[in-house]
């Protein structure tokens, strides 16, 4: 038996990985999003009615695009809005399902992409003077996918499935302040609220307000949810109709021959994979074009970049509204307080001083992190000065004296707070009687950018004489609800912690409430309070009891503004970077607007190639 | 004969209950939630989400959800339902997860199997000999780059840069050719199927290739063989013959110890080539901490090492009459 000539598999494996790196393209630069209209203001947006198509090109006919390939790589489990544990699950929902109306990227509601015949608002009478209730209008004559007809009994309907406890939805707190909801007729529902609402377009609209059908699911309420067939094979208004559903990898979809738009949608089928990881995603996308879509690509900034090079996709981002942010502890976590570590009456030894926290704000670099980690606003973040970002209307302008890197003045502002560098180079003072030396434990979740964000804060809180000491605490840990988990976000058991978060409706008060007194995490509240800085401070209370009352969405604006100069003057914490949302798409799909409010799927019936 | 095997199942009973046990326990003491996706989102706020871990059951201590889960699966046969899908776990795996990681696990395990044989055996006769450097760098290089490694490179050389397979696993095919029966998509099956279960391939085949190698080693130089080649038979016949049917006997133990494999799914492999497989869901499920799926997979792969442990034993006693089992 010869065994020679073992040599040439060698060869080829050699020649392969030579063909690998030198496989490269024209680099492309990523697609921004269209700037959002500045002038609309939330609740006053333009009323567009519902035959009235903005998108520029002409549509091809329905059915002429062939097949949409879209690529998850969280694969959605369950196509039921209402029981999503995951965004996942409220984008394979948003291809069948239909809320009222879409939430737009400009933060107002788009009867386009729901089932609403016109937008209430206070000037058509919409929406009571009072702030008391809204009258919702149906488009008449939308099909369901088994044929039955759309009605006000499948709003009511939505309503009393997801707000029956026992159903444990979701989406319950969209629908909280609902008092009671009544059919005027076959096409009209009215909300009337318990109190008089500032944000009407909360229920019912985006992501979370998914109209499900009556008939399928009319005996499945409460504990039954999870028995429904309509989990796995949703009975939708939407363009597209599920043709096959299997939980936790991929969802085919047919065109909707009946969907009400003349000649939409353009493909004939999707196909939604999910699973993997977001890099290969990215790739499929950019590089092979074998997908023509990637959500929420969650790379770095660099990856990203090397990956566009591939020359068949454009990495499209959509302005996020969250922030990177840095908190400071008002409470002390100190583990020798027992039973009273980080209780909002135990005050923290270096933060309850403003100075202190103005000082480290100045010794932190956010152009350098955005940059370096983020990509810059044109990748997956922009340095940010402000805790609201979006929509536009309610950013603030105002200029911060915490804003610019500046070392030497934070050093001066240690100084006059008293903060004396001792012989080992680190500052102390004397607290309660005793001398203190400043140094403190800075933690975040594990991820890689976190970790180099984390380095280079520490690199210049240090040049102010700070001893700080690293945490990473694993993501599944760090956020989660765990109550005898003294590492999660919510019991904040450090002095500073870093994460992201921001509001979930463009009119979000849930969020911004946060930071009021009396939702202060503590031992009494189970840490869930979801003030986690431990901040209280009665003005900022008052702007918060004025903005719930307020229905005037001009004065809201105003009130808004209010809120971020506050947090941002009283340096409550450091804003970071403005995350963008980012995704993947192949060169020739047309039509995909991206959106931070509603999801990436919210006008898919317009996507076309 | 019979008394042993009775005994051998007897002591099988509290084995599994033993791992069902210890791994219900650290999967509920392991830190994570299955709604930490909303965990900082203002719409879904903390007593929404405490509402829903209520009606998953998650509010009582894990040792009392331990014993309700094991008194439905020993009554009923009932193995929860899955968080995250809300289907009952069995369909779960049996209807949707099984015939891939069948499929692509199998193949990877025959062809492995019916390639590492004659190459181990190769191997040896020509112990030292150019074939051997060769196959054994290889081996040496397949068991221990890791196959997030191989599987990786594999995508990116023979998917992205000579775009001769698909990478991202397409189920429906799969479905379609088994279920349906659609023969037509065979070839589309094969194709997506070409990258992982090469990289199975390679890394099972370099594992079992070493072992027969060393077997037929540790036989070559005994007096048997030399008695064989002294009566004037044939090399070809005294390998095959003689050294090779003794070789095989600790070889066919251990094909039958890494048969329950085959059921799980390959973890690793199938999470980065997409394929929808038991391995892949294990992944998600103790990603999003899905109590009910983890368990219903660990379980059903406990009792499957559990059977293979007993057949490996029984196949060696019926193939080396040496060992008696009383």
């Amino acid at each position: 038996m010869s065994v020679k000539n073992h040599t040439w598999p060698v060869l080829a494996v050699m020649a392969m990985v030579i063909a690998l790196f030198t496989a490269c393209g024209a680099p492309t630069n990523p697609t921004t999003a269209p700037a959002a209209p500045t002038t609309a203001a939330p609740a006053t947006g333009p009323t567009t009615t519902s035959s009235a198509p903005t998108t520029a090109a002409p549509a091809a006919a329905r059915g002429t695009c062939g097949t949409l390939r879209l690529l998850w790589w969280q694969a959605p489990t369950i196509a039921n809005p209402h029981l999503a544990t995951g965004t996942k699950d409220y984008d394979v929902s948003r291809v069948v399902y239909e809320p009222l109306a879409g939430m737009g990227p400009d933060g107002v509601p788009d009867i386009r992409y729901g089932l609403a015949a016109e937008l209430p608002t206070l000037q058509n009478g919409g929406v009571s003077a009072d702030g008391k209730s809204i009258t919702w209008k149906l488009k008449q004559g939308v099909k369901w996918h088994d044929g039955s007809a759309f009605t006000a009994d499948d709003v009511v309907f939505t309503y009393q499935f997801a707000s029956d406890k026992a159903t444990a939805a979701t989406s319950s707190a969209m629908f909280a302040d609902i008092d009671k909801i009544e059919k005027l007729d076959d096409f009209t529902v009215k909300l009337t609220w318990k109190a008089p609402n500032a944000t009407p377009y909360q229920a019912f609209v985006g992501y979370l307000g998914m109209i499900i059908q009556k008939k399928a699911f009319q005996d499945y309420m409460g504990a039954k949810a999870k028995d429904a067939p309509g989990n796995l094979k949703p009975i939708g208004t939407g363009a597209y109709k599920m043709r096959e559903f299997k939980p936790n990898d991929q969802a085919t979809f047919d065109m909707n021959e009946n969907y009400r738009e003349a000649g939409k949608p353009c493909f004939k089928e999707v196909i939604m994979k999910g699973g993997g990881d977001a890099t290969s995603a990215a790739r499929a996308v950019l590089q092979t074009g074998d997908v023509d879509y990637a959500w929420n690509l969650q790379v770095a900034a660099d990856v990203l970049k090397d990956l566009a090079k591939g020359g068949k996709g454009d990495v499209v981002i959509n302005l996020g509204a969250s922030v990177e942010r840095i908190q400071f502890n008002r409470a002390n976590p100190d583990p020798a307080l027992g039973d009273k570590r980080a209780e909002p009456d135990q005050p923290n030894l270096f933060f309850t001083d403003p100075k202190v926290r103005l000082a480290l704000s100045l010794a932190s670099d956010r152009k350098t992190i955005a940059e370096q980690l983020y990509g810059g606003k044109d990748y997956t973040g922009g340095e940010t000065c402000n805790i609201l970002v979006s929509p536009a209307p309610i950013v603030s302008t105002t200029k911060f004296e915490g804003c610019e890197f500046n070392l030497d003045k934070a050093n001066k502002l240690l100084d006059d707070a008293g903060w004396a560098k001792g012989s080992d180079g680190l500052r102390h003072k004397v607290v309660n009687g005793k001398d203190v030396k400043m140094q403190f434990v800075y933690q975040t979740s594990v991820n890689p950018v976190r970790q180099s964000t984390q380095e280079i804060i520490k690199q210049s809180w240090e040049k102010l004489g700070v001893k700080v000491e690293l945490k990473s605490v694993q993501a599944g840990v760090f956020f989660s609800d765990d109550v005898a988990n003294p590492d999660t976000y919510p019991h904040f058991f450090t002095d500073v912690q870093m994460y992201t978060n921001g509001p979930s409706a463009p009119d979000d008060i849930a969020y911004v409430r946060a930071f009021t007194c009396e939702k202060r995490n503590s031992k009494a509240n189970e840490w869930r309070g979801t003030n986690v800085e431990r901040y209280c401070s009665p003005d900022f209370d008052k702007i918060i009891d004025a903005l719930s009352k307020e229905i005037d969405p001009a004065k809201r604006i105003v009130l808004y503004k209010q809120v971020n100069d506050q947090l941002m003057n009283d340096t409550v914490m450091i804003p970071l970077v403005q995350r963008n949302g980012t995704q993947a798409r192949s060169k020739d799909l047309k039509g995909v607007v991206p959106n931070t409010w509603d999801s990436n799927l919210w006008n898919l019936a317009d996507w076309r190639k | 004969m019979n008394r042993y095997l009775i005994r051998r199942l007897l002591f099988a009973l509290p084995t599994l209950l033993a791992i069902s046990f210890i791994i219900y326990a650290i999967i509920s003491l392991a830190p994570g939630d299955p709604l930490s996706q909303f965990a900082a989102n203002p719409a879904v706020p903390p007593e929404v989400r405490e509402n829903i871990r209520r009606s998953l059951g998650l509010d009582k201590p894990w040792y009392e959800r331990y014993f309700s889960w094991l008194i439905s699966l020993v009554t009923e046969g009932n193995m929860g339902f899955s968080f995250s899908s809300r289907l009952p776990v069995t369909e779960l795996i049996f209807k949707y997860r099984l015939l891939p990681s069948l499929w692509v696990v199998g193949v990877a395990y025959i062809l492995s199997v019916l390639l590492a044989i004659p190459l181990g055996i190769l191997s040896a006769v020509k112990q030292y000999s150019i074939f051997d450097q060769f196959a054994s760098t290889l081996s040496f290089i397949g068991f221990s780059v890791p196959t997030f490694f191989t599987g990786t490179m594999a995508i990116l050389i023979f998917g992205v840069s000579l775009n001769w397979f698909p990478w991202i696993f397409d189920s429906s095919i799969v479905d379609n050719f088994f279920i349906k029966g659609d023969l037509s998509y065979f070839g589309a099956l094969v194709k997506q199927s070409v990258l992982p279960v090469m990289v199975l391939g390679f890394f099972q085949t370099a594992t079992l290739m070493r072992y027969v190698r060393a077997s037929m080693l540790e036989n070559l130089p005994l007096d048997y063989v030399r008695t064989a080649r002294s009566k004037g038979l044939s090399e070809r016949l005294v390998i095959v013959r003689h050294v090779m049917r003794n070789s095989l006997i600790p070889v066919v133990t251990l094909v039958a110890l890494q048969l329950p494999a085959v059921f799980t799914g390959a973890i690793v492999t199938e999470q980065i080539f997409r394929v929808p497989g038991i391995g892949s869901l294990i992944v998600s499920a103790v990603d999003t901490k899905d109590t009910p799926v983890v368990m219903a997979v660990t379980i059903i792969y406990s009792v499957l090492v559990v059977v293979f442990n007993l057949l490996a034993d029984m196949i060696y006693g019926f193939l080396d009459p040496r060992i008696k089992y009383s």
